[in-house]
């Protein structure tokens, strides 16, 4: 196999993190929805810490990206 | 047309200088760092020029900010946590302008490169470290094992906190250094395909990836607003970690 192949290949496996982060921001969302809906009153407290755990999920997935560059690209 | 997404991190020499055998060359990196600095300091230069004790709505906007930083000391590090206000407050400035002005057509994003990222990681980490160990002595090695640790764990917990503290001036460094080198390659693809969409047979078209960029344009802005949060409440919960011992 060619290594042009093999790095797409690559590239495209590395992907599959994504599945991780797929089920995690589900999971955070999903969990701060059915927090809010049990307790409205503490959605001004419950919003950042979603929004942080958003962010600290999401540089996972960046960093699935980051791999795939690095494969496609060095 | 050739799409290079990547171009646009290129790092160029704008006025070589060599010191003593030492490249010191100004590149746009640090052309666009002093602007993000010059442009915050007129911004709240210019907003609290009266500054009074009845505020002007400028000056009530910086309070504000100011205020909302310092709320989030106290609440992740303590009252203790107070006198290291105006780092944080720089620090959330620094690459909140940074990431916002890269944000502008044909700008150059300073917190894309890796080596800034790392910097002000490496400034949080060292000052942090140096905080607890001035604060408790050595003492601050019971950081590395927590109480309330039954003694046969100890040698599989210490180096894995060991292992923890010393990836987290990488982990802040490069979540922010990823975010914004992936959602400004996203940007550049996006935009490049209905470019290339409206040069093609399809016109019409294009108004569908226009849209999609518009609307991720929009997120790239939450997203640039949101890494400073994350890297300055991360410096806090650092903070509170050298402070209080867990």
């Amino acid at each position: 196999m060619d290594i042009g192949a093999a790095k797409m290949i690559g590239a495209g496996l590395a992907t599959f993190s994504l599945l991780g982060v797929g089920l995690a921001l589900g999971n955070l969302f999903s969990t701060l929805i059915s927090s809010i809906a049990r307790n409205p009153s503490a959605k001004n407290d419950l919003f950042p810490i979603g929004l942080l755990g958003f962010a600290l999920t999401e540089s996972i997935a960046l960093l699935a990206f980051i791999v795939a560059m690095l494969i496609l690209f060095s | 047309m050739k799409i290079d997404p990547l171009a646009q991190f290129n790092v160029k020499a704008l006025y070589p200088l060599l010191i003593g055998g030492i490249d010191i060359t100004f590149t746009n990196v640090a052309a666009y760092m002093i602007l993000s600095v010059a442009l915050i300091l007129a911004i709240l230069g210019f907003l609290t020029r009266s500054s009074s004790l009845f505020p002007t709505r400028g000056q009530m906007a910086v309070e504000l900010l100011f205020d909302f930083l310092s709320s989030m000391i106290k609440t992740y590090a303590g009252r203790e946590g107070l006198p290291y206000a105006p780092l944080v407050f720089c620090l959330f400035l620094f690459i909140g302008m940074g990431n916002l002005l890269g944000l502008l057509p044909y700008a150059y994003t300073v917190t894309s490169q890796i080596v800034v990222t790392f910097s002000l990681a490496c400034i949080i980490f060292v000052s942090v470290t140096v905080i607890g160990l001035v604060k408790h002595g050595w003492g601050f090695f019971r950081l590395f094992l927590p109480e309330g640790i039954p003694v046969y764990v100890a040698p599989l917990l210490i180096p894995v906190e060991i292992i923890s503290y010393f990836s987290r001036p990488v982990s802040l460094s490069v979540r922010l250094f990823a975010n914004m080198v992936a959602g400004h390659v996203m940007l550049k693809i996006f935009t490049a395909f209905a470019a290339l969409l409206a040069g093609g047979w399809f016109a019409p078209g294009v108004i569908f990836p226009v849209i999609i960029t518009i609307s991720l344009f929009a997120f790239e802005f939450l997203v640039a607003i949101l890494q400073a949060y994350v890297f300055t409440i991360l410096t806090c919960i650092y903070l509170n970690d050298a402070l209080h011992l867990h």
